[in-house]
């Protein structure tokens, strides 16, 4: 699904991206794991067309969309029809503040071809369903998130980028996050994710890739990292508190999140 | 063409809740009424405040509003939205540019209840060039601009210009020589006769070289910022 070989990308004298390579299967989830300051929403740009890239190839959806090394690579002009089968998240993306939550999803509904009998059932599978007619402006950060979702995922993408999609949220959101993206997985979308949160990344991905000083350092499916990783005695694992807080948050907070999940 | 409605109807739910592009479109066209109605001076020009309020109002309502919603839209990343959900920059611009050109319109057609019948279509006329190339120059700001403060701080001096020129020239002689290089106040004088066959040539040529200069403002602006 999507394809990337020898990828590098600077900004001015800086090496962001040096030499990536690596490969989505369709129908899986994948995430883009690294300190801040690696490159993930750089590498996230590049995928979808909004930046330009100096050397090797992009991929997405079998078409070729880079030239070769060294070619000067312009941001990949994507065809209006892998516009529609993309869905992206990143957290500069905004909302039109003055209009309601349903009327920001019309927008989007009427350039996809959505019919607006699809718009309330978005807004119920991020929670929102009792936001219908409030101002964009008046949510708060978490709810903006979940708004931003719920554009993300309207049209039923085939392809969905996710720049850290479940920041910002509280634990019950953000598990409700986490169950629409398996949702849609299951619908046998492809999702490319990035997060912070490394026990998100545990259950959400099919495989993960740690991206450091501008190189891929490990990658493969998470479990079987953390195990190889204390089998080889590189790490050593303890309970944590904060686990257990975050089970506290869920007791509180509503017990049907917790066990839907 | 699809997406052009799409964006029009998108701005016309947005006009009734912002309230600084709504105040821009009605501000005049009830100014006019009013004071049409209320003042009535011995000897004064006939339709006196509707012509020069109408020359104000295509200096100021069509170049702020436009300016604002693209740099509005640009610096909340919602262009961005657009253009990653396949919305072409020509159907965005040209649905902002009909959207700004009809609200406008009704603002001149409320302003013509003063004007007597047989000149209301030339006036309709001037107006409607009027919007266009203040919209132009609109754009060309907004898509400058990197934010709504650069642009509302660019579109500032080229509105008073624009919107005052035409009156200041009615008192001095000298801003009126300097002011004729303006196609508001060439309107204005196009207003002042409000007949199509008295219109010069040299008037026409005014008009349409700050058209042309403008226009070429816009493609200068969008080939160098683009619409991101
Ligand atoms: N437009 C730009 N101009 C210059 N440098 C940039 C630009 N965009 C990103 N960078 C640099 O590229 C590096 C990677 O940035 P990026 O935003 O991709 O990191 P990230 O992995 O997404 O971080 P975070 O986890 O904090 O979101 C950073 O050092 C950043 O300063
Ligand atoms: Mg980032």
């Amino acid at each position: 699904m999507i394809h990337v070989s020898n990828l590098s990308k600077s900004f001015r004298d800086k090496r962001v991206l040096n030499n990536i390579s690596f490969d989505v299967p369709g129908g899986s989830i994948v995430g883009l794991l690294g300190p801040s300051g690696a490159g993930k929403t750089t590498m996230i740009k590049i995928l979808t067309g909004q930046l330009s890239y100096d050397g090797g190839s992009v991929r997405v959806f079998n078409e070729e969309g880079g030239a070769d090394e060294n070619a000067g690579t312009e941001a990949r002009n994507l065809t209006g029809r892998d516009k529609l089968r993309f869905g992206i998240l990143m957290d500069n993306f905004g909302l039109y503040e003055r209009l309601s939550c349903a009327g920001n999803l019309k927008v989007f509904a009427d350039i996809y071809g959505v019919p607006h009998s699809k718009i309330r059932p978005a807004l119920q599978s991020v929670g929102l369903e009792e936001a219908y007619r409030c101002s964009a402006m008046n949510l708060s950060k978490g709810m903006k998130s979940r708004l931003q979702l719920a554009r993300v995922f309207m049209h039923n993408p085939d392809i969905i980028f996710l720049d850290e999609p479940t920041s910002g949220l509280d634990p019950k959101s953000a598990r409700a996050v986490c169950r629409i993206i398996e949702e849609k997985k299951k619908e046998g979308a492809t999702i490319f994710l990035t997060t912070h949160n490394m026990e998100e990344a545990a259950r959400l991905c099919d495989k993960v890739f740690f991206l450091n000083n501008g190189k891929i350092a490990e990658e493969g499916n998470p479990i079987e990292i953390c195990r190889r990783y204390e089998a080889e005695g590189r790490i050593h694992i303890e309970p944590s508190y904060a686990d257990i807080l975050e089970a506290v948050f869920l007791d509180i907070t509503g017990k049907e999140a917790r066990e839907e999940i | 063409m699809k997406n052009i409605l799409v964006i029009i109807r998108k701005q016309l739910a947005d006009t009734l809740k912002n309230k600084t592009i709504l105040i821009q479109f009605i501000l005049f066209p009830v100014l006019t009424v009013v004071m049409e109605n209320a003042i009535h001076i011995e000897g004064m020009q006939e339709m006196f405040f509707t012509k020069l309020f109408a020359v104000m109002y295509i200096g100021m309502a069509p170049l702020t509003a436009t300016a604002s919603i693209i740099a509005e839209e640009k610096e909340k990343n919602t262009l961005r939205v657009l253009m990653m959900a396949n919305v072409r920059p020509f159907e965005y611009l040209l649905g902002v540019g009909i959207y700004v050109w009809t609200l406008c319109m009704i603002g001149a057609m409320v302003m013509m209840m003063g004007v007597t019948g047989d000149r209301r279509p030339a006036f309709l006329g001037i107006m409607g060039i009027g919007f266009m190339i203040s919209i132009l120059a609109g754009a060309a700001i907004g898509i400058f601009a990197r934010n709504l403060m650069m642009a509302t701080s660019l579109t500032m001096p080229i509105m008073l210009i624009l919107a005052f020129a035409p009156m200041l020239a009615m008192f001095n002689d000298t801003i009126r020589k300097v002011a004729k290089i303006f196609y508001t106040l060439q309107l204005k004088e196009i207003l002042d006769g409000m007949n199509p066959r008295e219109i010069s040539h040299a008037s026409v040529m005014i008009i349409f070289a700050n058209a042309i200069v403008l226009l070429g403002a816009f493609i200068f602006a969008y080939q160098r910022k683009g619409l991101d």
